[in-house]
């Protein structure tokens, strides 16, 4: 039995990558993953409390997480389409018209 | 059946309502003036049948609260929409309802023609469920609706022809004057009915006069409120201080000036003093000023009278001065004589008006006395009803007028001081001249006007049938009260007894048992009317060449009268036109401008700057935004956790 702290660790692990490539990569596409990272990250503790305490809520919760991840991932490569059909280019520094 | 008074308020409200909603669409003159003046036919005959009904019942019984709904209910303020049925009110119901009878079916003929034919039916029918209400009211709130609500329709008549000329303005500028006057009285009124209601936790007229009972007579809240009471009283029957809307009041249509500013309205300040008389009775310093007030308002308004020109302006005049006796009656506790020279005084002075309403129709618009003359050949139907309401108004035995002045005169001698009967005997040697100048300088003597182009005309019958009914009442009216003196019974003393009687308990006033001073004193007053009568007809008509000498000998006195005193233009001087110049100095430009302006313009710019520089902060970049969320978070946490 692997003790919870492991699956704790490794979810802050991932969820700190998650916030680190979010921050600092440029392109889009890789933005997106990140946050999709963040997302399973933060399911992954969720199932490790989940067989910590025996209890089935957490695993339920993050099937509910991982549809609308689902949903979210093909509203926003959607997005991104259209952005790059506009701007012909996928950098985050250029799509900066949402300001003064 | 005492219960039916509701529809006695109904009635005319419904006939505001068709003649206002669908009078425009009728078209029909008919239609309007038949329902305006119907409904007010019906209220009246309601009302009569409500006072044979009280007749029959024993003394005690008679007042009757009746109760429409719970209107305002707020911690320990619970005010009912419930009408006071009592003796007083009904005598108020009755008068209003009956002279406003007649004189809606004298503007059935007066308005023909008229534009504005259904508005001035409906308006008038609005008069009369206000002044219904204010009459009715069983608490000082409900009075009040009603007594805002008469001044409304004051206001709404007044410039009733509001692209007319009067005089040096329009007739809005003479509403304007009389609504603001008014909100002078009215602001008194307010705070009054504010300290009742601190004093005695209650607006009922029943509980307030019962808890002033156990209150000691002279009490300084008792002297404040009656006070302010008095405020609003001079306001509503123009009196001094505030009498100076009621001449410019008359640029209103004639009925109006008959109906609410000589028989019924201008009273309302007479019946809010009967109404409190409990009140008034408690505080007698009130009852001093109130007994001088009309005392002097009744000489001062009659002496202007003396030299003006305009038929409607002296009768202004003289009502102002007839609700001065009926204050002084008021002051020196003769309430019943006040209340009869009320229902004397509707009667002559709407015959009066309504009189010179038919010349002024009959000369086309003219209402200068000089420009008028020797009509009593062309109008004498007018002619003979006129002279009817100047021998009663100047106090000619045995028509009404003789009875309700005098029982004023003699209460003003034995309740109060020789002072005040000499000031109501000067009035009513004056009020006999003034009315009988009138009567000469437009009925006698020989024409003043162009015959070519006026042709005066009798009026239609709905004008004179009015005026033969209001002749037989000013004739007859005085009958109701024929002093004890005079062998008669004084029906309406004995009818209002009751509902005085707490107010005389508590003011004890003498009563005499000779009668030989009244007597001399009623000798007296009708000898002062005959010589006032005798030197109006001596100097306009008989010996012309007297007028230019006494003018010229008394110029200055003259010309103090002809300009009214002064008063009108001490009061722009001292307050209206100060209050201009405040208005526009100060609050408009000073305050309005600089204060409220710039602080909200000055909100504004702020703002913008704070705005200018603080949107710099939104790059547009997702991942700045970002990072300030990522920080923000982890702070949060921080302060959570550690």
């Amino acid at each position: 039995m692997i003790p919870l702290n492991y699956y704790l660790a490794l979810s802050a692990l991932l969820f700190t990558i998650g916030v680190v490539g979010v921050l600092t990569r440029r392109n889009v596409i890789i933005v997106f993953m990140c946050i999709e990272l963040m997302l399973n990250s933060v399911n992954l503790s969720l199932i490790g409390f989940s067989a910590f305490r025996g209890d089935a809520t957490g695993q339920i919760l993050v099937f509910f997480v991982m549809v609308v991840a689902a949903a979210e991932a093909a509203v926003g490569l959607a997005i991104i389409i259209a952005v790059f059909r506009n701007k012909q280019t996928v950098n985050i520094d250029e799509i900066n018209i949402l300001k003064w | 059946m005492v219960d039916l008074i509701a529809y006695v308020v109904l009635l005319p409200l419904f006939g505001f309502l068709f003649n206002g909603l669908l009078g425009a669409r009728i078209r029909s003159e008919k239609v309007v003036g038949m329902v305006g003046s119907g409904v007010v036919g019906l209220s009246f005959l309601l009302a009569g049948l409500i006072f044979f009904h009280m007749l029959a019942l024993p003394v005690e019984e008679r007042p009757q609260v009746v109760h429409m709904f719970r209107w305002i209910s707020a911690g320990t303020l619970e005010t009912q929409v419930a009408f006071l049925v009592d003796q007083l009110s009904i005598l108020m119901v009755l008068i209003v309802t009956g002279v406003g009878f007649i004189i809606h079916v004298y503007s059935i003929g007066y308005m023909r023609g008229d534009p504005g034919y259904w508005r001035f039916f409906s308006y008038m029918n609005l008069f009369i469920v206000a002044m219904l209400v204010l009459v009715l009211a069983d608490n000082f709130l409900l009075f009040f609706v009603g007594w805002e609500g008469v001044g409304l329709c004051s206001y709404l008549l007044i410039g009733f022809w509001y692209d007319k000329r009067f005089e040096k303005a329009t007739t809005s500028d003479a509403a304007n004057k009389a609504f603001i006057v008014n909100r002078v009285g009215d602001f008194g009124f307010l705070v009054a009915m504010l300290l009742i209601y601190v004093t005695f936790g209650s607006l009922n007229f029943g509980s307030v006069f019962a808890r002033a009972n156990a209150l000691s007579v002279g009490e300084t809240s008792l002297i404040l409120i009656t006070l302010l009471l008095l405020i609003g009283a001079t306001g509503k029957s123009a009196q001094i201080p505030l009498f100076v809307w009621l001449p410019d009041a008359m640029a209103g249509p004639t009925p109006v000036s008959a109906l609410i500013h000589a028989a019924t309205m201008v009273t309302a300040g007479v019946y809010m003093i009967a109404r409190c008389s409990i009140l008034f009775a408690l505080a007698p310093a009130t009852m001093g000023i109130v007994a001088v007030v009309g005392a002097l308002t009744a000489v001062f308004a009659a002496s202007i009278g003396l030299v003006q020109n305009g038929i409607k302006k002296i009768l202004a005049y003289s009502t102002i001065s007839q609700l001065g006796y009926m204050f002084l009656a008021m002051g020196v506790g003769a309430f019943t004589a006040g209340m009869f020279h009320l229902l004397t005084h509707a009667f002559f002075k709407a015959l009066l008006f309504l009189g010179a309403g038919a010349v002024i129709h009959a000369m086309q618009e003219e209402e200068d006395i000089q420009r008028m003359g020797g009509l009593k050949q062309h109008l004498p139907t007018t002619y003979k009803t006129f002279v009817v309401a100047a021998l009663a108004i100047a106090g000619i035995p045995p028509l009404s007028g003789f009875f309700s002045k005098d029982e004023i005169l003699w209460n003003a001698f034995n309740q109060g001081s020789w002072f005040l009967w000499l000031m109501g005997a000067l009035g009513a040697v004056l009020t006999a001249f003034y009315m009988f100048r009138l009567v000469v300088l437009t009925f006698e003597g020989s024409p003043r006007y162009d015959p070519a182009k006026v042709h005066p005309h009798e009026a239609p019958k709905t004008m004179t049938v009015p005026l033969i009914v209001l002749a037989v009442l000013s004739v007859i009216g005085g009958f109701f009260g024929i002093p004890y003196s005079l062998g008669g019974g004084n029906l309406l003393g004995q009818w209002l007894e009751p509902t005085f009687a707490g107010a005389s308990e508590i003011m004890r006033l003498p009563t005499p048992e000779v009668h030989a001073i009244e007597y001399v004193l009623m000798f007296f007053s009708v000898a002062l009317a005959a010589v006032g009568i005798y030197g109006a007809w001596k100097v306009y008509l008989k010996r012309k060449e007297l007028l230019p000498r006494l003018v010229s000998q008394y110029q200055r006195v003259y010309d103090l009268l002809w300009n009214k005193y002064y008063v009108d233009e001490i009061y722009d001087v001292s307050i209206v036109v100060p209050t201009f110049k405040v208005s526009e100095k100060l609050l408009w430009r000073g305050l309005d401008v600089l204060v409220i302006d710039g602080a909200v313009n000055g909100i504004a710019r702020v703002i913008s700057i704070v705005s200018m520089v603080s949107r710099r902060v939104q790059v547009g970049v997702a991942q700045t935004y970002a990072i300030v969320f990522v920080f923000g978070i982890v702070m949060i946490l921080a302060w959570l956790i550690l």
